[in-house]
């Protein structure tokens, strides 16, 4: 339990004094992700420790430097989790796994990170500290800033403190195993999709199937009859939230690609792996970035540059014009020098 | 009290906007007329009333931009209006501004059930979205209590709640994303189809923003399978902190209701009195709690909240043998607010949420409070996710009654921020709860909100004087006050 609410604000005021750009660091797990960003760096990873965690209320509040793993290990001990299981990709913080917003296998079913996120604790780029949002499930008191921190990639403001919602650990989990080309597992996912069974993964590469129920006892062993295919014993989840997969072990660039559940395939050269349902696709692919993107946005979604690019590219889906002109004035809002993170999440910001 | 002060637009400005309006829009699309206008002068708060100085009803988007940009023109402000259902007077129109309503924007645009969501302009009505998809075997979650009548427009502008929320969610998380246009009415599209959009999370600071960032001019929600099952469970309980103990071990047990909702006795009676849905009157408290899920599952459920209920201390614990039951179950804890209504000449309506743990702590403060202001208070609450409505009774006939009521609700507030909870869960704070976001938040937050309306509105003529009070305001104080006889749709349960 380290408290650097005050050295942190006094670095802040100093850097927007000598108008001198700040790289926020957590953990330095996610340095690979969004685009490179010049300034001095701002280390948040020794402001740590869990302030609050009371496992009937369903909250934890943490310091933004505290390990994902330790939060992680105490949720356990009370049977708790956090339901988007968010990737660590190594030393994860909690303030880094807010700022890059990324979720686990279990996200179309029960929210993502800005989902859960209840209240943050936060340095504008005034150097003034700022409390939002809260501890409570229900708030409808002033703006949300509080999910407005999930995935902007440190560019608003240094995360200090944050609530996230938990939720019980499933009683009981079970994967089960398909054998099915591409177009009987879109099928046959969709089907389910439109049932109310327990699911809380699905996974399909190379002609394999994989899905997740989630949930009480009997109600998963009821779902595993209607689904069927064979029982699977090792934990696929861990190896694809985190990207241990051979899939993604590849210096080749790996996209990421978030589409309407229901949209046909890529259908662009290389490699792809589903997951949520059909709603995220991988795709390791030398495709062109422009010609990614355009098929992409074809299809009604948008394609992040998540892995093998050289940091200065276009990362995220590039914006209409006045769009970006909208978040151009909400980062100046709170962020009128620019210091955080200049150009991590886009050039203009 | 909060009502803005009366301005009126000088005659010949008033003129030459309404002529502006008049070349945009066809004729029966503006209303000037005062006889016109009185149906639009308050929304469910109806203690607050302002005729506008014009109301419009565009039909289409290209109409809408027409009259922001004549607005924008005229330095004119704009109060966007839905179903006007909502409690904290977020609609009440202002004596120099355009009311914009967009009720007719009615039309569900697609049902797409392979991606199971719903396109809808922002005047559909929140059931009418799940009656659409039922179809499909399919329902929008969110259930405000005014479903039947409330805009799924200003669901988004609230950030509505209700029974389900603990387990499903508000409206934030259960908009994929929204066209939206700007005070100059540039057409912005947030979120979409795919999940976790590019850039900032824009969709979420405008949902609950109550009109004060931008128009909602279409929204896309996502839509859920209907649980094969629902069932419902009454336990009654000789002390509301045994009620409130029992809420925590369900939680701890790892069990997430569907919905779990609390009544305190005068609430008991005065709904079995109304509706009659055999609740036991004796009780100090009552839990229902709500399961969904496959049949499996809720056949599992039950039993463990079941014997839940019971170690925890129910003097009773039912099940509701039939539909029919069930609905009864539900129709006093629905029917709560109109109950209350009956044994009470006026009641002021909180809306406050706290931690659950100090549940205990703060009902038998608001207890001894009811003591010392002299007035009674029946209590129901959305238990699972802690958000109170605590009920005053009060007659506003008797002299200062209403003034020691407004001083009660103040207290209220003031204890479920002091426990760490929040003034509104989800009727909102438009004019109606100004003061008290000045115990809540302090003035770096509430410049800090300002400066985010300004990124997104910099003429501030979109809803000024709403939801965020100015640091000026935040000497100035007041309350909700509902006369039983004064409810704008006095039909509508309220939950």
């Amino acid at each position: 339990m380290v408290d650097l609410e005050h050295e942190l604000a006094a670095r802040v005021r100093q850097a927007g004094a000598d108008k001198t750009p700040l790289c926020i660091r957590g953990g330095g797990s996610k340095a690979f992700y969004g685009r490179a960003s010049q300034g001095e760096v701002l280390d948040v990873a020794g402001h740590t420790g869990v302030v609050s965690y009371e496992p009937t209320e369903l909250v934890i509040t943490a310091r933004a430097g505290t390990p994902l793993t330790e939060i992680e290990a105490l949720l356990a001990d009370k049977g708790q989790v956090l339901p988007f299981e968010p990737p660590h990709f190594g030393n994860a913080t909690l303030g880094g796994m807010l700022a890059a917003g990324l979720s686990g296998p279990r996200r179309p079913w029960t929210g993502a990170v800005r989902d859960a996120v209840l209240g943050v604790k936060i340095i504008n780029g005034r150097g003034e500290v700022l409390s939002f949002g809260g501890q409570v499930m229900k708030n409808v008191a002033g703006y949300d800033v509080p999910r407005l921190m999930a995935g902007s990639m440190g560019t608003l403001a240094v995360i200090l403190e944050a609530s996230v919602k938990v939720l019980p650990r499933p009683a009981s989990a079970l994967t089960l195993v398909h054998e099915f080309d591409s177009e009987t597992a879109a099928r046959r996912l969709l089907g389910w999709a439109r049932q109310a069974l327990p699911l809380s993964g699905s996974l399909y590469h190379d002609g394999r199937l994989w899905l997740r129920l989630c949930g009480a006892e009997q109600g998963v062993a009821a779902a595993s009859e209607v689904i069927g295919g064979e029982e699977e014993p090792a934990d696929v989840w861990t190896a694809v939230r985190e990207q241990t997969l051979p899939f993604f072990t590849t210096p080749r660039p790996l996209w990421r690609v978030s589409l309407p559940a229901a949209a046909p395939e890529l259908a662009l050269p290389g490699e792809t792996l589903i997951e949520w349902g059909g709603a995220l696709r991988w795709l390791v692919s030398d495709a062109a970035p422009e010609t990614v993107r355009a098929r992409v946005q074809a299809l009604g979604g948008h394609a992040t540059w998540f892995r093998g690019h050289d940091g200065k590219a276009p990362v995220f889906q590039p914006l209409p014009v006045p769009l970006m002109s909208l978040h151009r004035a909400v980062k100046q809002s709170l962020d009128p020098h620019g210091l955080f993170n200049p150009g991590r999440l886009y050039p203009e910001l | 009290m909060n009502a803005p002060a009366e301005v009126l637009l000088p005659p010949e400005q008033r003129r030459a906007l309404v002529a502006d309006l008049r070349a945009v829009l066809p004729s029966h699309c503006v209303l000037a007329e005062t006889e016109e206008l009185h149906p639009y002068e308050c929304d469910g708060l109806s203690a607050y009333k302002q005729l506008p100085a014009v109301a419009v009803l565009p039909e289409t988007i290209e109409q809408v931009q027409a009259v922001l940009r004549i607005c924008r023109s005229h330095n004119v402000p704009v109060v966007p209006r839905g179903a006007g259902t909502g409690l904290s007077g977020g609609a009440l129109p202002l004596s120099n501004g355009v009311l914009l309503g967009l009720a007719r924007f009615n039309r569900i645009l697609e049902i797409d059930p392979d991606n199971r969501m719903a396109r809808v302009q922002p005047g559909v009505r929140n059931l009418a979205i799940s009656e659409a998809a039922a179809v499909h075997g399919l329902y929008y979650a969110p259930d405000p209590s005014s479903q039947i009548a409330c805009s799924i427009g200003g669901n988004v502008a609230e950030n509505s709640g209700g029974v389900h929320c603990l387990k499903y969610g508000l409206t934030v998380h259960n908009v994929l994303g929204i066209k939206m246009l700007t005070m100059d009415g540039e057409l912005l599209e947030l979120g979409g189809a795919g999940l976790d959009s590019p850039g900032y999370d824009l969709l979420a600071l405008m949902t609950g923003s109550e009109g004060l960032l931008g128009i909602v001019i279409e929204v896309t929600v996502r839509l859920l399978p209907k649980p094969e099952r629902t069932q419902v469970l009454l336990a009654a309980y000789d002390s509301v902190e045994k009620a409130g103990e029992a809420v925590a071990a369900i939680i701890a047990a790892g069990i997430i209701p569907a919905g779990l909702e609390m009544m305190d006795n005068p609430s008991i009676r005065a709904a079995e009195d109304f509706v009659h849905a055999g609740y036991p009157v004796d009780a100090e408290a009552i839990l229902l709690c709500e399961l969904d899920g496959t049949n499996a599952e809720v056949s599992e459920e039950i039993m463990r909240v079941r014997s839940l209920l019971i170690e925890s201390g129910a003097t009773e614990v039912r099940t509701a043998t039939d539909e029919a039951q069930r609905q009864r179950f539900w129709a006093g804890r629905k029917g709560a607010f109109p109950a209350v209504g009956r044994i009470s000449p006026d009641y002021y309506c909180m809306d406050g949420t706290i931690p659950r743990k100090h549940l205990g702590r703060v009902l038998k403060r608001i207890d001894e409070l009811s003591d010392e202001y002299g007035l009674k208070v029946a209590n129901v609450f959305h238990a699972g996710d802690g958000n109170l409505h605590p009920l005053i009774l009060f007659d506003a006939n008797r002299e200062g009654e209403l003034h020691q009521a407004e001083a009660f609700g103040t207290a209220i507030l003031d204890l479920c921020v002091s426990v760490g909870g929040t003034v509104t869960g989800e009727h909102g704070i438009g004019i109606e709860k100004l003061a008290p976001m000045c115990s809540q938040f302090g003035a770096a937050e509430l410049t800090q909100f300002h400066a985010i309306k300004a990124a997104f509105d910099p003429a501030g003529l979109l809803n000024p004087g709403k939801a965020v009070p100015t640091l000026h305001r935040c000497a100035e104080f007041g309350r909700m006050h509902v006369h039983a006889g004064e409810l704008k749709f006095p039909d509508l349960p309220r939950f």
